[in-house]
């Protein structure tokens, strides 16, 4: 079974976001999209500045056998990209909450986690899928 | 639910991956399809390749038969248990499958061909032996394994009937042999040495959970796909089809030429094809920017029209992305691909890019 952490907000898409105490948001994929996606070979990030509308595609995260977007789950700036991703895409797969993270964002609207779900919801609505 | 080999459950309780491939249930992966690729390359690994089409060829035309079905030239079996890879074409020259074919007795060769392309195969071949009165026999019930790596000989070895042990030990690369209802080939399709075998159905179970116990790691499809890729060898539907002959899809090596005479399926249209020049050729890429080479990708040389790669991945061993290409023939060292909306420089070479655990490319 993947991982779910009850403290963070997850989209349709299989995005993870985290609130931190600075009021940026911390994105990046589930545990249960990394397992689905298999052994990642190659991350791509955006360029920090790049202005984001939810749902745009904003990284490309590559395994084995194929390429997938990671979108945006909400609308912002991105202030902050992990550069550390571009040798050691492996870190998705084994920490994908934690140093695994992909982009950091300045949201546009400051109650822009609202709509996501919460881990319950998730936990669903990947069981339904 | 797809189609189960006698392995299903070895697979479930060693916790793989399941995927369609072919309309069968088969493992991707174990845990981590790298892992699986780079133990391969380094001890042993082994793959449930059950879902693969025997064929064995009964009578006492079947030689001749083979003759005309296939366009490497059969004759060059002439030793028991010898084997042969060969496209089998239209009359065309686009390739149907390609197969391994051994020579086990002069009135009975065993092929091995592709499971998605089983149906069609057996209706050309049933059509085309009825001629020569040759019976077409399909072995469902045989079960295959294939035990590849360095270490994967003597890991298999111990654990084969005492009296075909030795026997075993000294088969020589791309060749076979029964043991009774057993038959132990020494090929493969991953660039590394070991043992295809192929054995009655109701003793796989058994047998895989043996290999395990002597350290052989299961391997799903998922690293047979990058092993092929690194060791140069084609995959059938992704690297040529129907469309395209053995000429432009780096296979101009598997056709029996000589001698004239003989009269195999596809030779006129090849003929025609080789004598005009073939207009494109087949390479390897090494992709020298950051990124992934994918199948259908296209790519660019400069003042000639477009190529295509047939088959993109990474490369786990190099550790960074390789591809089979059909490109125009004018082609030089280098050429682009475009990758998700962008060109990306990649350097031309020729396959393998891997063999024997080892890079043969800068």
């Amino acid at each position: 079974m993947s991982e779910t952490p009850d403290d963070l907000r997850y989209s349709r898409n299989h995005e993870w976001a985290r609130a931190n105490d600075d009021g940026s948001i911390t994105i990046g994929i589930t545990d249960h999209a990394q397992d689905q996606l298999g052994d990642l070979v190659y991350v791509e990030v955006p360029e920090p500045g790049r202005e984001v509308e939810a749902n745009e595609a904003c990284a490309v995260v590559e395994s084995v056998k194929a390429a997938s977007d990671m979108y945006a789950p909400i609308a912002g700036t991105v202030i902050e990209v992990n550069e550390a991703l571009a040798d050691k895409p492996e870190v998705v797969n084994q920490d994908a909450y934690g140093e695994g993270w992909l982009i950091r964002l300045k949201p546009s609207s400051s109650d822009a986690l609202s709509t996501l779900m919460d881990a319950d919801v998730y936990r669903e609505f990947v069981e339904s899928e | 639910m797809g189609k189960k080999t006698p392995l299903y459950e070895n697979h479930q309780a060693m916790g793989a991956k399941l995927v369609d491939f072919a309309g069968w249930d088969m493992p991707v992966h174990y845990g981590s399809q790298i892992e699986e690729h780079h133990i391969v390359r380094r001890d042993a690994g082994m793959f449930d390749v059950s879902h693969m089409t025997v064929v064995d060829l009964v009578g006492t035309q079947a030689r001749p038969f083979l003759r005309h079905l296939l366009a490497n030239n059969v004759d060059k079996l002439q030793e028991k248990g010898k084997a042969l890879y060969s496209c089998m074409l239209n009359e065309q020259g686009g390739v149907i499958d390609d197969l391994i074919v051994y020579f086990l007795e002069e009135s009975w060769f065993r092929l091995v061909v592709n499971s998605a392309t089983r149906d069609k195969d057996l209706d050309w071949i049933v059509g085309q032996a009825a001629a020569f009165g040759v019976d077409v026999i399909e072995q469902p019930h045989l079960a295959m394994i294939a035990v590849q790596g360095p270490s994967a000989r003597d890991k298999v070895l111990p654990l084969l009937d005492e009296a075909n042990r030795q026997a075993a030990a000294d088969l020589k690369p791309f060749y076979g042999e029964e043991h009774g209802d057993w038959f132990v080939a020494r090929t493969g399709y991953t660039g590394e040495d070991g043992f295809e075998i192929m054995l009655p159905e109701d003793q796989a179970a058994g047998f895989w959970n043996a290999l395990k116990g002597n350290g052989v790691q299961p391997c799903g499809l998922g690293c047979r796909d990058t092993l092929r890729l690194e060791a140069g060898m084609n995959l059938y539907g992704s690297d040529m089809d129907e469309s395209v002959s053995p000429l432009v899809s780096g296979l101009n090596w598997t056709v029996g030429w000589s001698p004239q005479e003989r009269d195999f399926i596809g030779r006129v249209a090849l003929e025609t094809e080789r004598d005009a020049g073939p207009k494109e050729r087949f390479v390897g890429l090494l992709l020298e920017d950051k990124g992934i080479l994918r199948n259908h990708q296209k790519v660019v040389v400069e003042g000639a029209a477009d190529g295509e790669i047939t088959s993109g991945s990474f490369s786990p061993t190099l550790d960074r992305s390789i591809a089979l290409a059909r490109v125009p023939a004018q082609t030089g060292e280098r050429c682009q691909v475009e990758v998700r909306g962008r060109l990306l420089a990649a350097r031309v070479v020729k396959p393998p890019f891997v063999r024997n655990g080892k890079a043969q490319v800068e």
